[in-house]
């Protein structure tokens, strides 16, 4: 029997206790807005004794992630957290981490990167670190980063895997909104994990090891093959991994979440929090007879390209909403991935680009009817007009 | 002290067959520096000609553990591994006894690396950083770092028709670790081991982090022939340009006083990247040179209480 407890938590709280809970060997981490209250709970936790955890107090967050792949090569089972700039000056190392296939799993909270400066919500920080090598998964809600945050340390460390795992919230929306979630006991999560097993640690002194070599043209190849190797073996095991927590714990977690989409004609699709006021417009829309359905993406990377595809295959128009601008004069990136995802569609829904809510800029449930409507307008007139808009902002 | 009898009985820790120049200080430093450990080592190091010479996929020099990171993170990579060793050694799934040693160049220390360290140095990570300061950015082609002298030819301080080569002097990196107040911090010279081994020894017995600047000739970039690194790196310590000494918990102390002071322009004459100071006209860069040591071997002395 599975205890379970329901308790009001925000994203952050969440995530801390997931943290808590997982227990890690190592936690070295830099604080900043709106992540701060991850690292900052936890070292409260380590400070109290209620964790095991070596806490690693880092002078910013290339030491931060540079120190956790140094504790993961050496063996440890290794967290940290951060946010906007913090995952940008990461980034030099992020790839390090991938392509050493070291199992770091990172609480990620969305916010916008510089200039301006702005410390709230879009998707541009982990959008800019989308081809890191990391797994990406997005959460809509605090249960959601916390389910994620466990999930993400079993599908990190899997050796048919073995590639580092970002669980994200989105900032202030979820890392501060404060909502009723279900915890897992603390053995009931300590027995999901389980114990890391790496294959070939640094402190094996009896056997030392070379991490980190230089490849010339004659490797180098090779290696970075291995690492796609492993994201295309991560969809089987993000799955199991999924069915495997929902069987446990009653909540099941697979690629995508699909919102009234069987019979629908006119769909959107997005990451994070933004689906649950979609859900509403959905339901607001279906009240009137409109044929409305959303897609939610949890798994980013790896990208479910066959699964979107799928299951968008019926519906004849669909908004991609994009928190983030590739400012590629050609669309955000969850756009074109998508619309490559359904290329090969015997008969491609036509796909338009919104993109939204950069810097924290509110969207509301008559925003997205609005982009229903225009939906609509497309599926009846099979015309696109503007590929690519930007929703909520002054012109 | 180290016995050179015993250091020749102990495993080789770094093999030959690296592709490091002939001459290179850097495997020397390397090998004296491991040699002085009793107890197992793991090693980090920073993205330079040390590790680009000796990782070479699918070979490695290495016979014990080594880890590369990046150019700007070898301590914060070093830190990353000790603290995994503490947390794992706390939860009894490790058992041994092991010393943690980070190398870098000067790029990867004086300069890029320098924040990473210091952050290193401020938490009391125990482990040792050895700079081997080779006084440029050799592994992309002798460029100044903020390590190389005054004066010196380098490929991004060229000695031009107005611009005599570098024109600042060298960052006193010893004394801004030193400022940390780490429990050990030296300064040293490939060329003469007894004194970086004993260091190394003294170092790893610190019960904290700890701190080695050691002078690492670079043939190629300071223009000598290749069978001559030692010497040079010993009449760095001769002219005072480069002197030994140690501060330990807070108290400065000489390590080796060079029977006959010689000249630092004499040091500067057997390296072809001061040739252009020697030519009619740059006499001032000369005078100043002369005046830097000077001044900074005095400064050392009242450190050392013996002004």
């Amino acid at each position: 029997m599975v205890t379970k407890e329901k308790a009001a938590r925000t994203g952050n709280e969440a995530m801390a206790e997931a943290m808590r809970q997982i227990n890690p060997d190592v936690v070295a981490a830099y604080p900043i807005t709106p992540a701060t209250e991850i690292v900052q709970i936890f070292s409260g936790y380590v400070a109290d004794g209620l964790v095991d955890t070596e806490y690693v107090a880092v002078e910013s967050e290339h030491s931060a992630m540079s120190a956790c792949i140094g504790a993961s090569a050496a063996g440890a089972r290794v967290m940290t957290g951060t946010s906007s700039q913090g995952l940008m000056l990461m980034a030099e190392v992020l790839y390090i981490a991938s392509g050493m296939r070291l199992p770091i799993v990172l609480a990620e909270v969305n916010r916008a990167i510089s200039a301006p400066i702005n410390i709230h919500c879009d998707h541009s920080d982990t959008m800019a670190n989308r081809d890191a090598g990391w797994i990406q998964l997005f959460s809509e809600n605090s249960q959601e980063a916390y389910d994620n945050m466990i999930q993400a340390v079993r599908i990190a460390e899997h050796p048919d895997v073995s590639l580092p795992t970002m669980a994200t919230t989105d900032g202030f929306i979820i890392s501060h909104g404060m909502e009723a979630i279900e915890l897992i006991s603390d053995d009931e999560v300590q027995k999901f994990v389980g114990k890391y097993q790496p294959a070939h640690p640094l402190l094996n002194v009896d056997k030392p090891i070379t991490a980190g070599a230089l490849d010339f043209t004659d490797y180098y190849f090779e290696h970075r093959r291995q690492i796609a190797v492993g994201m295309a073996n991560a969809p089987k095991v993000i799955a199991r991994i999924g069915k495997e927590f929902g069987d446990k714990f009653g909540r099941y977690y697979g690629f995508t979440e699909s919102y009234k989409l069987d019979d629908a004609e006119v769909a959107i699709a997005c990451l994070g929090s933004t689906a649950g006021t979609a859900r509403v417009a959905v339901d607001n829309l279906r009240s009137r007879g409109v044929k409305a359905g959303l897609l939610k993406i949890r798994v980013f990377r790896p990208f479910p390209a066959e699964e979107i595809a799928n299951i968008l295959k019926n519906v004849k128009a669909i908004a991609v909403l994009d928190r983030s601008d590739g400012l590629s004069n050609f669309g955000g990136p969850v756009f074109n991935e998508i619309r490559s995802a359904l290329y090969d569609l015997p008969s491609r829904p036509l796909v338009v680009d919104y993109i939204y809510g950069l810097g924290g800029r509110d969207i509301f449930v008559a925003d997205i009817e609005k982009v229903y409507q225009t939906l609509s307008d497309i599926s009846k007139s099979g015309k696109i007009g503007d590929l690519v808009q930007y929703l909520g902002v002054r012109e | 002290m180290a016995n050179i009898k015993e250091l020749t009985k102990k495993n080789e820790p770094l093999s030959g067959g690296h592709r490091a120049c002939a001459g290179c200080a850097a495997p020397v430093v390397v090998r004296q520096a491991l040699l002085a450990s009793d107890k197992p080592v793991v090693v980090g190091s920073a993205t330079g000609c040390l590790e680009v010479t000796t990782t070479i996929f699918p070979y490695t020099a290495w016979n014990v553990p080594f880890i590369h990171n990046a150019f700007e993170n070898s301590a914060a990579n070093v830190s990353g591994v000790e603290t995994a060793y503490r947390a794992l050694k706390k939860r009894g799934s490790f058992d041994k006894e092991v010393n943690f040693i980070a190398f870098g160049g000067d790029g990867g220390t004086y300069d890029i690396g320098l924040q990473s360290l210091s952050g290193a140095m401020e938490r009391g990570h125990r482990m040792l950083y050895i700079c081997y300061d080779n006084g440029a950015y050799m592994n992309t082609g002798i460029q100044r770092s903020s390590a190389t002298p005054f004066g010196a030819n380098t490929t991004t301080s060229p000695a031009g028709k107005k611009i005599p080569g570098k024109t600042q002097f060298k960052k006193d990196l010893t004394k801004i670790i030193a400022a940390h107040n780490v429990p050990y911090v030296a300064q040293a010279s490939v060329g003469y081991w007894n004194d970086f081994i004993t260091k190394v020894q003294k170092a790893l017995a610190t019960d904290g982090p700890s701190f080695i600047n050691v002078l690492s000739p670079c043939r190629l970039g300071w223009g000598f022939p290749p069978e001559e690194t030692m010497e040079i790196a010993r009449q760095a310590v001769a002219c005072r340009i480069w002197p030994l000494y140690e501060v330990i918990n807070g108290t400065w102390k000489i390590t080796f006083q060079p029977k006959e002071v010689t000249s630092p322009l004499d040091w500067m004459k057997k390296q072809t990247r001061f040739r252009h100071v020697f030519q009619p006209g740059n006499e001032s860069i000369l005078q100043k040179v002369e005046e830097q040591v000077e001044k900074e071997w005095q400064e050392l002395l009242r450190q050392c209480g013996q002004a």
